[in-house]
Parts: C-alpha cells; structure tokens; sequence
C-alpha cells in the first residue's frame, strides 16, 4: 500500500515542478487539476476498509479540484484573452530550481522529524513541504492573476497532504468544514478575479499598484 | 443556550437581510442583531455559566473576557452603519449586510471557539466575508485592496491550517487520543517526559512558528502587516473599526489559546520571546510608518499595527501583561471605533484621504474634526482616556519582571507613533479647505446618526480606563488564570 501511496504523492511532487516551469497557463491550470485529483484519490488509499465519508469527502475532492475550479479558471482565461504568464517576477528557470532545491530540502527534512509507526516509509511528510514551497514560490513570484490562484491551490494541496497524516484520528466533520471553506475562498476569488479584469481591462496584479507608500 | 444564540441569531438574520425586499429598511437588521447580540453577552458576562469540559465551543473565561466588546463594538457600528448606509443610496446593501451579519456570527464561533478545527473554520469564513466589505464603494482602488487582501490574508489562514495540522500531529505523537480542544491539548502536554516528549516536541515547535504566522497575519504583526493599510484605507470607516476591533481580537485570542497549549508543554519561554520579538518589531515598523504616510486612514491602520505590537508585548510578560493585555483590548478597539468612525466622516466630506488633498477639516466638518482629535489624544495614550490605563499597565508589567530593555524600547515606539500621528492629524485638522472640498463640504450633513456613534466610543472608553466595572477586571482575571501556568 506504501508503494502505491508514494506513488502518487511522487506525481503529486512532479506537477509541482511541472506547473512551476510552464509559462502557458493552460498547462499551470492543467498541473494544478491533476494535483488535486490525484491527492483526492488518497484517502482511499490509506484507509483499510472503505467508510462512506471518506468516500464522499474523496469524491467530493476530485470533482471540485478537479472540474469546478479548473473549469472557473479556463472561462476567466477565455475572458481575459490571455494564454502566457509574461513577465514573472521570479523567472522560470530560477523558480523551476528552486522547486527542485525545495522538493530535495523536504525529503531530508521529513527524514529527520518523528513520525508515526507505520507512516515512516511514506513520502506523505516530504511531499506536503514540497508543494507548499512550490505554491508559495508560485503565489509570489507570478504577475498574473490565474497564476497566483494556482500558487494557492497548490499550496492548499500541500497542506491537504499534510492533513492525511491525521485522517485516521481528527474527526471528518471538521475535513469537510476544512473543504467547503476552501471551496467558497476560490469562489470568491474568481469573483474578484472577474472584477479586477471589468475595472482594469486585464488580469495581471502588476497594475495593481495604485495602494502603496 | 445563550453561547449558541450568539453564533446562530446573527446567522439566522444575515439569512434574513439576504431575502429582504426592502433596500431602505434592510439596515436596521443591523441594530437588531447587535442589540441581541449584547443583551446575550453582558447577560453571560454577568452570570457565566458552567461551561462543559471537552465541549466544542461555549462561553469560557477567555470569551467572556473579551466578546462583549465586540458586541458593544458591533451595536454602536451598526448605528452608524444606518445613517451610513442612507447615506449612499447608490450601491445595493443586500451583500454588505448579509456579509455584516456572517461576519458578526463566526468571529462568535471563533472567540468560542474550544477545538482547534472548529477555531480555523470559523476564523477562515471571517475571513472571507470580510472580502465584499471590503469592495463597498466599488473602486478599481477598493478591488485592488479586496485583491492584496484575499492573497495575503489566504496564505496566512493557510499557515495557520498547516500549523492546526503540525498540533494535532504533535498531540497524536504525545499518545493522544485526537481530542483537539485546547483544555485536552494543554492537559495531554503537561508532565509528558521521555520517548513521548521527544516525539512530539519538534511537531509543537512547528505548530507554534506556524499557527503565530497564520493567527498573527490575521492580526497584522509586522512584518505579515502588508494589507492593512490597503484594507483600512479603502474599506467604510465602519468596517475599517470592525476590522481593528473585531477580527484582530479574534485572531489575538486565537493566538492566545495556542500558547497555553504550547507553554503547558514547558516552552514558554520560547513562546514569550517570539511574542515580544514580534510584538517589538511591529512596534517600530508601525511607528516608523506613521512618520511617513501621507494618507489619515492608511495612518489608522499602521496604528492599529502598533496596537497589536503592544497586545503581542503585553502577552509576553507573563500573568500580568496578559491581564494589561486583555485590558488593552477593550481600550484599543473602543477608541478605534471613535477614529475609523469619524475619520469616515472627514473622508467623506474632504472627498479624499491624501494630506495634499485634505486641510482645514476643522472648518469643513467641525465636529467630526473634534471628534478626531479627541480620539488621536486618546489613541497615543493621553490620560484619561482607557489606552492609557491598559498601556501604563503593560509597562508596570514589564517593570515587575525587570525588562527594563523591552520597556524602553515600548516607550520610545510610543513617542514616535505620537509625533507620527499628531503630524497627519493636524495637518488635515488645520489650515485653510482647498476650493474642490469646499464644494463637497457643502453637500455633507453632519447629522446625529454619523456623530452620535463615535461619541459613544469615546464615551465607552473613557468609561473603560476611569472607571474600569470591578465584573470585567474579575472577567480578565479569570481569563489570565485559565490562560497563563504559574511561574
């Protein structure tokens, strides 16, 4: 089961690098979906007999990672007329090394924190501090609007990872409330993407420089 | 069942506002809930009940210390918000009060708040329901500001999720049972020894680093501080004083809870020394600021910065400054109310909020200008008004432990805050109004429904510092004796 687990959470890992390299947004959005599908599939993976909630939280998962904010994101794209992320503030290359530097510094990282009897083997640790890394990196270092939601959403997937550590012991009501949260923050901020593009004409956050010292 | 009332009656109302027909009556929903509001918790402040061990939420020392100042803090907004809202026909009011009401709801839930789940889900939706509160006025600058917000404000309450995670790993580590309410987290810790500790140490020192980052955006400690001053210069005065009085306090007992977990497992001293640490830093980055800016809202804002500085100082100094903490809570977000209130007036009637732009406020607005001034002197700590009171009580606090250094340092970032302040104030107060705020002046009516309110806030904090009700003291008292071990 580890094996099948480390898997995954290794492509999980993978888009990370993948979605920091890419300059075309479609393929950034694309990452970012597959990311969250296949951290969806997880809690299946980690429970010995299937339970119902899991399930639901699992589908739950896949379809709004997935499907809803991926599709949210490609009509705003379509709206804005734009396909390429460009002029970084931190450029591709640097960014796609830093990742790199990140996802090295969580394995040994995660080798040196005490874990639990059975999740020793695991890339759970790791994997989660390597995607934080890349969301932030994304977060800060993009210009464009769709690119900082998609630094967000992959930071919100390390800390999902995170959160399976603890499936098995914090009740699922609160992994739920956790989701829907984080279902209504990315709606809100497709609203306000969708405004920001109306007043400016354009979704790159470099012209939002009106509000300073 | 008056600790449920005061989560789920805004709720219940906000549902209400959202279906109302009427745009004209809608905001008087305001006044209703706040009325509710702290006739529930001054009904609990004053006869607390036994609240149940390994319960979710209810109305503990903590927030019963600090929850009925956010519903008197609520009532006198929501007044304002009335005259306020007549006064802008223009925009639809169905969103800002339904996200008004949300907002007054789950900042309940999160001072409530026992399980350390249940406190991000409900600091998380504050989070989000300040967002339309903060576009109002539907600029390209107040979209802007929505923007920076949403970021930074985001990847803080992500932190802090993470940080949720590292202490419910720790405790798991330490044997638990996955019982995350803080009363069983603080018990699991204290007295673990051997394989256990050692286990679980690393986890708790992450939790602390992280949930202080997350919480303490949400408070806007420097150097996490960067969408305040965007926020609190675009946003309505009123949601600017629901801001720095409400969320912040949220987010400061939030941060509060967490240290009892982390100094029961016998790392205090670590937890005290990052509070101070940040609580210094912010200190100076604020008063630094108030130097230079140009713009009297933008200035509230980094004084409400150096205000959380003083609240993160006050809470690293043990029992005492803990109790001159919760203190300064009361103090700080009733005088707030009094500024963001008034400083809305003057930003309406200057039509602007540069310091180029804006002179002879005393002429255009004349009793809102008073009423500024009054709430500057106030602010920056002048006796008799209560941030005097809960400040000097800090510095007796840092006297008693012999940090001489920390109470020189939280005087000298004192004394330039001031200079910072009086700078802009009386540089918009003075002087003669440009023609172009003459024409607007004219236009602006300075009726009760816009004075009355802050008045009452700087009523309420005289009252607080003079006259400090002996139920409140014991209120902050029974909070410091659940929050802080005995050295």
């Amino acid at each position: 089961m580890t094996n099948l687990l480390n898997l995954f959470i290794g492509l999980a890992m993978g888009l990370n690098l993948l979605a920091l390299a890419s300059s075309r947004l479609p393929s950034v959005i694309r990452a970012a979906a597959l990311q969250g599908m296949v951290l969806g599939i997880l809690p299946l993976l980690l429970e010995h007999e299937f339970q119902w909630l899991v399930g639901v939280v699992a589908v739950g998962t896949i379809a709004v990672k997935g499907f809803v904010i991926p599709h949210l994101l490609r009509r705003a794209l379509r709206a804005a007329n734009i396909d390429r992320e460009v002029k970084p503030l931190i450029a591709f290359v640097p960014s796609l090394l830093l990742g790199a530097a990140a996802t090295i510094g969580a394995v040994a990282l995660g080798g040196a924190l005490p874990l639990q009897a059975g999740q020793a083997g695991s890339l759970l640790v790791p994997g989660s501090f390597a995607t934080v890394v890349a969301g932030f990196l994304m977060l800060m270092g993009r210009a464009k609007a769709i690119s900082q939601v998609c630094g967000y959403l992959i930071l919100e997937n390390g800390i999902y990872l995170f959160g399976l550590l603890l499936i098995n012991s914090t009740p699922l009501l609160v992994e739920a409330g956790i989701l829907l949260d984080l279902t209504v923050a990315v709606f809100v901020i497709g609203i306000i993407m969708d405004r920001i593009q109306k007043e400016f004409d354009s979704l790159d956050t470099n012209k939002l420089t009106t509000l300073r010292e | 069942m008056n600790e449920l009332a005061l989560i789920v009656v805004p709720l219940l109302l906000a549902g209400l506002a959202f279906f109302w027909p009427q745009e004209r009556t809608r905001p008087w929903l305001l006044p209703v809930a706040g009325g509710l509001h702290v006739a529930s918790s001054w009904w609990l402040l004053a006869f607390p009940s036994e609240s149940m061990a390994g319960a979710w939420f209810g109305f503990d020392p903590v927030a019963r210390a600090v929850l009925p100042m956010i519903s008197l803090l609520f009532l006198v907004c929501s007044l304002y918000a009335v005259a306020y809202l007549k006064l802008r026909p223009e925009r639809h009011n169905r969103l800002f009060v339904f996200a008004l009401l949300v907002l007054l709801g789950s900042l309940s839930l999160a001072v409530q708040a026992q399980h350390l789940g249940l406190l991000w889900v409900a600091a998380e939706a504050a989070t989000l329901m300040t967002v339309p509160l903060i576009h109002f006025n539907g600029t390209a600058r107040a979209f802007e500001a929505s923007w920076k917000y949403l970021l930074v404000g985001g990847t803080g309450i992500a932190l802090s999720l993470l940080g949720s995670f590292c202490l419910g790993y720790a405790s798991l580590n330490a044997g638990g049972n996955g019982d995350l309410t803080f009363h069983a987290l603080a018990g699991q810790f204290v007295h673990l020894t051997g394989e256990l500790a050692s286990k679980s140490h690393p986890w708790l020192i992450a939790a602390w680093v992280l949930l202080l980052a997350g919480y303490g955006t949400k408070m806007g400690l420097a150097p996490m501080h960067t969408w305040k001053p965007d926020v609190y210069g675009e946003a309505p005065g009123m949601v600017g004083a629901l801001l720095a009085g409400g969320t912040t306090t949220m987010a400061f007992v939030a941060v509060l809870r967490v240290k009892q977990v982390v100094d029961a497992a016998g790392d205090s001293e670590m937890t005290q020394r990052t509070l101070l640490a940040f609580g210094l830093f912010s200190m100076l980055v604020a008063a630094l600021f108030l130097l230079g800016t140009p713009d009297f809202k933008r200035m509230l804002a980094y004084s409400s910065v150096e205000h959380m500085g003083i609240l993160a100082v006050g809470a690293a100094l043990g029992g005492l400054g803990t109790w001159a903490a919760l203190f300064h809570v009361w103090t700080n977000s009733l005088t707030k109310g009094a500024l963001f209130l008034s400083a809305g007036n003057i930003r309406r009637a200057a039509g602007g909020g540069n310091i180029k732009e804006v002179s002879g406020m005393a002429w255009c607005a004349p009793r809102s200008a008073r009423l500024f001034v009054t709430g500057l002197f106030a602010i920056t700590a002048c006796p008799p008004f209560g941030p005097f009171f809960s400040e000097l009580m800090v510095v007796r606090a840092a006297f008693a432990r012999h940090a001489n250094f920390t109470a020189a340092a939280f005087l000298g970032c004192l004394l330039i805050a001031f200079f910072g302040l009086t700078r802009l104030v009386f540089a918009i107060v003075d002087g003669r109004p440009h023609a172009a705020a003459r024409a607007t002046a004219n236009h602006f009516r300075e009726t009760a429904g816009v004075i009355l309110p802050p008045l009452a806030f700087l009523g309420c904090s005289l009252w607080v510092g003079l006259a400090t009700p002996a139920l409140l003291s014991q209120a902050w008292s029974a909070a410091v004796n659940l929050l802080v071990l005995p050295p």
